[in-house]
């Protein structure tokens, strides 16, 4: 049985422990927020945070995350008010919007490091997000509305 | 979990862990209800008004804005019935049935709600959307594709609310008994101006929900003036805040009680079928539960499922695991030898002969044998899958004759019709709930997902969420068509372009539907083909036999993208030969505005659907977008070193557009995208905000296809896997801004497309922005490291 620490609460999990930590969040949890997209670390959709660290979720083995502080999208501010939250909406950065958890979560972590992010910082940070609706130039442009006070 | 009666509504069905009471805004929680351990909807409709719906009205009254669109062509039309789309609540809220369906577009949850809330005079903030479930019968034609949502929509959505407007005046005018020509509702709310009194749209709920629907001579719709919410693009996507905040259901998102949790190996060729599995193995992985065979359909299967091996397990990463842990023999059938090198030579070798003909205009053949000068080149574009971040995914109960799915599908009546064909059942018995589409593309109008899990869950006799990885989405896509055009133009003694010829070869998306079908289809050939809105006299198009040996689908803006790329460089490649400005040339090309007209020349010629009369090929809007193009984009600019501009123009979807890309190429050939311009005249528009967003994300998809589009084959089977060897755009390669320049055409040129448009025209102009940069010219997709130093 793993004991883990998602969103503040503390949850059990009697399953493989070998299997990624995303479908103990998605399947097992509930926490669908958290989104599927490669299963190979590639795209970002996954991204939660160990520890205030962006993580995929879907490379992480479930039982590293034991011990671990873990925060989904569900958890990121109970109220949705995250600045990241509002800047994204300030700025319609979504379309079909499935990446966006994945892309707020990493930016979050981000920003939390880097107050005052250049273009080349955010580019760094987010190039492992992929948004095939192609909402990039508007996830640039919420980073900077969000460091700078939504 | 019993199934859920209601009627129209997509069910909503989910855990309680998913959401934290405190969270309630703008939850898709609104006006359903917690039952248990899942959440069913509540009935929101009154029961069916009439046998046909789309019969009540017919016609708008107001003649400014009547046009005739190919929706009335498309299965079951369309429906103007307020009663279908919208109930009013004694507390004043409204709630609007989206019934197409939301992948991105903001067309079907935003754009034509607002449409409805805009002529009904509602206040948005008291506005709710319900999706609508699959049922095409009462809700009018619901396939999310062709770019066709504000297109057929847009009247009979104006129609729908201005009934609804005149309903609640009505009811204000009986209750106050004054006469209703005395009474206007405005923003959620009926005055009567002479007495000073006043009836919000609650108070009048219950008179209006009952109502016959007035007849359609007795409407009158806005005027553009009146306007509240079309065309101003201030509103934000209905589904923004659950969209930051990880709870807007997409269909991967679906729960049920019990419900287990599939994935499935299919045949590595299209066309194969399994012989033999060992599931020892797998029934070890802990969390596994039960291999099974999954029926497959002999190719070409339509969307029927390709067969398989199914994983059943506790969750999806058990599932994953235990079929990694199966062991099958695959017969690999007729396509094992498809190899995507030999492919390129063999329909590049078709393209340099003569094809079936399907455009003739005067006699080619004289002019080029005339010809001062032949200028001739070759195209190639591979094959390219999806690759929605959402992958395919369905959840399904089927049980006590029933079926049930949750899914994210662009085609719910057709998902509808195929469950109901392949499960055996009446289809009374068959419910399809739509959830959000995390990307759809096209790839979404396929219910071939769907139909598995329906399939799994009849014989595990359980729910089960079917679950496509990454690897599945990429090896086993219908994918967009591969493509040799051949181009070919015969310039007189003065430089001017008097014979052309195009031969495209491709194997088609008929060849999905049918054995033996080689050619293009109409609608194939209509896009950007045989439609060419050139001023040459000669012109001939050809089309050259092509076997598919996988399943063709089609792509966002599907056959305009290898058309579009070939027509658009070749335009700029006569231009640079012949001295020419690439903007001055492509106006000549396109010659004075008229309207072309293929319908002689060509043999059932397609105009995407629509009536030529509303939609002709306008030459004077095509001119005008370049025009507007090349002065936004200040084409003529000097650039810094390295840098070039490149432009190309294409109607599509019966929208008219045109894009200049600004390339920077560094020394050692690294491409950059400084700036991208884009005009559209996508005619009437509702949300142009929406517009903008299509346009930017087109330019970043327009962007992949160039650079890393190629989805290739060897044995038979697809080579790339995963976003490491078919790699889309990321952020610090993205065009890093995209300028949208929307013309505004008022409210008598009828709306078109904006979804798909926005692609073929990104590719050429990028590689025509390559030569201006570099010399170099681009005639074999991807770029790959073609400009590698």
């Amino acid at each position: 049985m793993l004991k883990l620490h998602v969103n503040g609460r503390d949850w059990s999990y009697d399953g493989d422990p070998e299997i990624p930590l995303l479908w103990v969040l998605r399947d097992e949890f509930g926490l669908t927020g958290t989104k599927f997209g490669c299963g190979a670390g590639l795209c970002g959709a996954c991204t939660v945070h160990v520890d205030g660290e962006a993580q995929r979720a879907c490379t992480m083995q479930v039982s590293d995350a034991e011990g671990h502080a873990i925060v989904t999208i569900e958890g990121l501010d109970s109220k949705g008010e995250h600045p990241v939250q509002k800047a994204w909406r300030q700025l319609n950065v979504p379309q079909c919007g499935y990446c966006q958890a994945g892309q707020i979560m990493q930016a979050a972590a981000f920003l939390a490091k880097t107050p005052n992010p250049t273009r080349d910082d955010i580019h760094g940070a987010m190039s492992g997000n992929i948004c095939r609706c192609g909402c990039y130039e508007r996830i640039e442009a919420a980073i900077h509305l969000a460091s700078t006070g939504v | 979990m019993g199934f859920v009666d209601n009627k129209h509504l997509s069910s909503a069905v989910m855990q309680p862990d998913q959401v934290s009471p405190d969270q309630g805004r703008r939850s898709f929680l609104q006006g359903v209800l917690a039952a248990g351990g899942c959440i069913l909807a509540v009935d929101l409709l009154p029961a069916r008004a009439g046998a046909a719906p789309a019969a009540v009205i017919k016609t708008g009254a107001d003649a400014m804005s009547v046009f005739k669109t190919g929706a009335d062509a498309m299965p079951h039309g369309t429906v103007n019935n307020p009663h279908v789309f919208i109930t009013i609540d004694p507390s004043g809220k409204v709630t609007i049935i989206a019934a197409r369906v939301e992948m991105g577009t903001g067309a079907a949850r935003t754009s034509l709600p607002l449409i409805i809330a805009d002529e009904m005079e509602a206040d948005w903030n008291h506005v709710v959307i319900r999706q609508g479930h699959g049922d095409e019968t009462y809700f009018g034609n619901q396939d999310t594709d062709g770019s066709r949502s504000v297109r057929h929509f847009f009247m009979p959505m104006r129609q729908t609310g201005a009934a609804m407007r005149a309903m609640l005046v009505a009811a204000a005018a009986r209750r106050w008994n004054v006469p209703a020509s005395e009474v206007r509702a405005e923003n959620h709310q009926v005055l009567h101006a002479a007495s000073g009194r006043k009836l919000s749209y609650g108070d009048l709920a219950g008179d209006v929900a009952k109502m016959p629907v007035p007849a359609a001579e007795t409407l009158t719709l806005k005027q553009p003036e009146e306007f509240r919410y079309i065309g101003k693009g201030r509103i934000g996507m209905v589904d923004l805040f659950d969209i930051t905040t990880g709870r807007a259901p997409y269909g991967i998102d679906t729960r049920l009680p019990g419900m287990k949790y599939a994935v499935i190996a299919r045949p590595p060729v299209v066309g194969g079928k399994l012989v033999s599995f060992d599931a020892t193995e797998a029934l070890k992985v802990p969390g596994v539960e039960k291999v099974l065979e999954v029926q497959g359909w002999p190719w070409p299967s339509k969307f029927q499922p390709v067969g398989g091996v199914a994983v059943i397990a506790r969750n999806t990463g058990a599932a994953i695991k235990g079929r990694e842990a199966l062991k099958i023999t695959w017969d690999d059938g007729p396509n094992a030898t498809y190899d995507s090198e030999a492919y390129r030579k063999e329909i590049t070798a078709t393209a340099q002969k003569p094809g079936l003909v399907v455009r003739n205009d005067g006699d080619a053949d004289a002019a080029f044998a005339k010809a001062a000068r032949v200028i001739t080149a070759d195209y190639y574009l591979p094959h390219l899958a999806h690759v929605s971040m959402e992958p395919p995914c369905a959840t399904a109960v089927v049980a006590d004759g029933k079926c049930e799915v949750w899914a994210p599908v662009q085609s719910p009546g057709n998902t509808f019709e195929e469950l109901v064909k392949t499960l055996g059942l009446p289809p009374e018995a068959v419910k399809v709930n739509v959830t959000l589409l995390g990307g759809g593309f096209g790839r979404k109008s396929k219910c071939d997902f769907v139909l598995e899990a329906a399939l799994i869950a009849r014989d595990v006799k359980a729910p089960v969420k079917l679950v496509w990885t990454r690897d599945d989405d990429i090896r086993h896509d219908f994918y967009h068509t591969v493509s040799a055009e051949h181009l070919e133009a015969a310039i007189d003694a003065g430089g001017k372009v008097v014979g052309w010829r195009h031969r495209s070869v491709a194997p088609p998306i008929g060849s999905t539907f049918a054995a033996g079908v080689t050619h293009e289809i109409p609608i194939e050939l209509g896009m950007g083909f045989v439609d060419l809105p050139y001023d040459i006299a000669n012109i001939r198009c050809e089309n050259g036999e092509a076997q598919a040996h996988t399943r063709i689908g089609w792509f966002r803006s599907v056959s305009n993208i290898p058309h579009g790329f070939a027509v658009q460089s070749f335009s700029a490649e006569l231009a640079h030969a012949l001295g020419r400005d690439p903007k001055d040339f492509l106006l000549d090309l396109i010659g004075p505005a008229r309207i072309v007209d293929p319908r002689a020349t060509a043999e059932k010629f397609w105009n995407y659907g629509e009536p030529f009369e509303t939609y002709p090929i306008d030459t004077g809007r095509l001119r005008h977008v370049v025009e507007l193009v090349a002065e936004k984009a200040g084409w003529g600019r000097k650039l810094p070193q390295g840098h070039g501009l490149g432009i190309a123009v294409h109607r599509s979807f019966v929208s008219y557009i045109a894009t200049v890309v600004e390339v920077a190429v560094d020394a050692r050939g690294n491409l950059s995208v400084p700036r991208v311009d884009t005009a559209i005249d996508c005619g009437a528009f509702v949300n142009p905000e929406r517009i903008r967003s299509q346009i930017e994300g087109a330019a970043v998809m327009g962007l992949s296809l160039a650079k890393y589009g190629a989805l290739t084959f060897k044995n038979g089977r697809a080579e790339q896997a995963n976003f490491d060897d078919f790699p889309v755009i990321r952020i610090d390669e993205a065009p890093q801004v995209t300028h949208t320049h929307i013309v505004d055409s008022g409210y008598n040129v009828p709306p078109s497309g904006v979804g798909e448009p926005g692609v073929p025209p990104f590719a050429p102009a990028l590689c025509n922005a390559i030569f201006a940069a570099t010399g170099k010219r681009l005639r074999q997709m991807p770029i790959g490291d073609q400009l590698a130093i």
